[in-house]
């Protein structure tokens, strides 16, 4: 198991929150929740070791698309990339809805 | 009913499979994941936590009376019971009860995919599931307690005694019940005592089909959420008595068993036919 984090710069405020996902084989949970400053801070629990750089290139290129500030939770039993990219964006969507 | 038209409740996560089963737009969930209740225990062993620890607890009314459902996410550790998944379980079932006796009655439904106790929280899950236990036989004198097994997981270990004491037992042909499950079976007791691969013989022995033949569950359902849904509701209008209260019924049938010569399936269901005299 690993523990990584990771902040972005946010633009606007997000007042909802949002959960998608399992902590199952071959996916992840996420939570989304408005932040508490100008900033969007992810924390990463992985089962899988040794995966920061993957994780850092995903969450970048997520990041590049969004702009909100939120805290992110992220609870991973070996999720793909782009299992990982497709929750992100589920999220995103929820908050949207 | 048509493949294309069905709402499979078995692809469902717990969440969803608990908004299926109470009445639209009722869902309101307790100690929800942004709660953070976790296990405590599987981080300190290398194991990632969920955030609502598998286990969904909603409030909301099934045909329009006062429910509660408990949903268990078979696709995290197995469906297994820890130390806050079991509390979470416990705790519900505790409520409704002091609502009962308060002269409110709450309709419990345990929505059961599991593979038993967590083993690495071991004693804390199995206490957890021995509150569960006491639980549903405190309310069953109030209201009846329906449980659900859909599958894909079916329902293993201690809490297949949770799945036989409910006063109803929902199972769909993909449901599988039973104390040990098949890759316990023949991890223990070796391949020529059970091939847990050769799925056709593991739904023969435990699988809802099964259950349902030889009076072990109550209502066979399509995998339909929908359907199940139905079935639920008109499982509160029952008055039957539960398994666990006709002692004799089952003393008579285990002894009709040689265990040195174990009946077939087949055998099964006409020695233990599903009609009891009540």
């Amino acid at each position: 198991m690993e523990i990584l984090r990771f902040t972005y710069p946010a633009a606007r405020a997000v007042a909802r929150r949002a959960h998608v996902g399992v902590v199952g084989s071959g996916d992840l949970e996420i939570l989304f929740e408005p932040s508490a400053d100008q900033h969007s801070h992810v924390t990463v629990t992985t089962s899988v070791e040794g995966f920061a750089t993957v994780w850092k290139n995903v969450l970048d290129r997520f990041f590049t698309r969004f702009d909100g500030a939120v805290a992110i939770e992220i609870n991973d039993f070996g999720a793909t990339p782009g299992v990982v990219t497709l929750r992100l964006e589920q999220a995103a969507e929820d908050l949207r809805a | 009913m048509s493949i294309v038209l069905r709402d499979s409740f078995i692809e469902m996560p717990a969440r969803e499979r608990a908004r299926a089963i109470l009445d639209a737009d009722t869902f309101r969930e307790l100690l929800g994941p942004f709660e953070r209740m976790k296990s405590p225990w599987l981080p300190l062993q290398g194991v990632v936590a969920q955030a609502d620890d598998g286990v969904v607890v909603a409030r909301g009314r099934l045909a329009g009376k006062p429910a509660v459902v408990a949903a268990i996410e078979g696709a995290y550790q197995g469906g297994s019971i820890g130390e806050v998944s079991g509390a979470k379980i416990a705790g519900v079932l505790e409520l409704a009860l002091r609502d009962c006796e308060r002269g409110a009655p709450v309709r419990p439904v345990l929505l059961l995919e599991t593979g038993g106790v967590r083993l690495q929280e071991a004693n804390l899950g199995l206490a957890a599931i021995a509150e569960i236990h006491a639980a549903i036989v405190a309310l069953r004198a109030h209201v009846p307690v329906v449980g659900v097994i859909a599958g894909l997981v079916g329902c293993f270990g201690g809490m297949s005694l949770t799945a036989a004491l409910c006063s109803r037992l929902i199972v769909t042909r993909q449901a599988r019940l039973g104390m040990n499950g098949p890759e316990v079976i023949e991890q223990e007791a070796g391949i020529a005592e059970l091939d847990s691969t050769d799925a056709a013989l593991v739904w023969s022995l435990m699988g809802g089909e099964q259950r349902y033949a030889t009076g072990l569950a109550d209502v066979l359902v399509e995998d339909d959420a929908g359907m199940i849904a139905a079935q639920v509701r008109a499982a509160f209008d029952s008055v039957a008595a539960s398994r666990t209260e006709q002692v004799e019924r089952f003393v008579k049938r285990l002894a009709s068993i040689d265990p040195i010569q174990p009946p077939e399936p087949a055998q099964l269901r006409a020695l233990w036919p599903r009609e009891a005299p009540r």
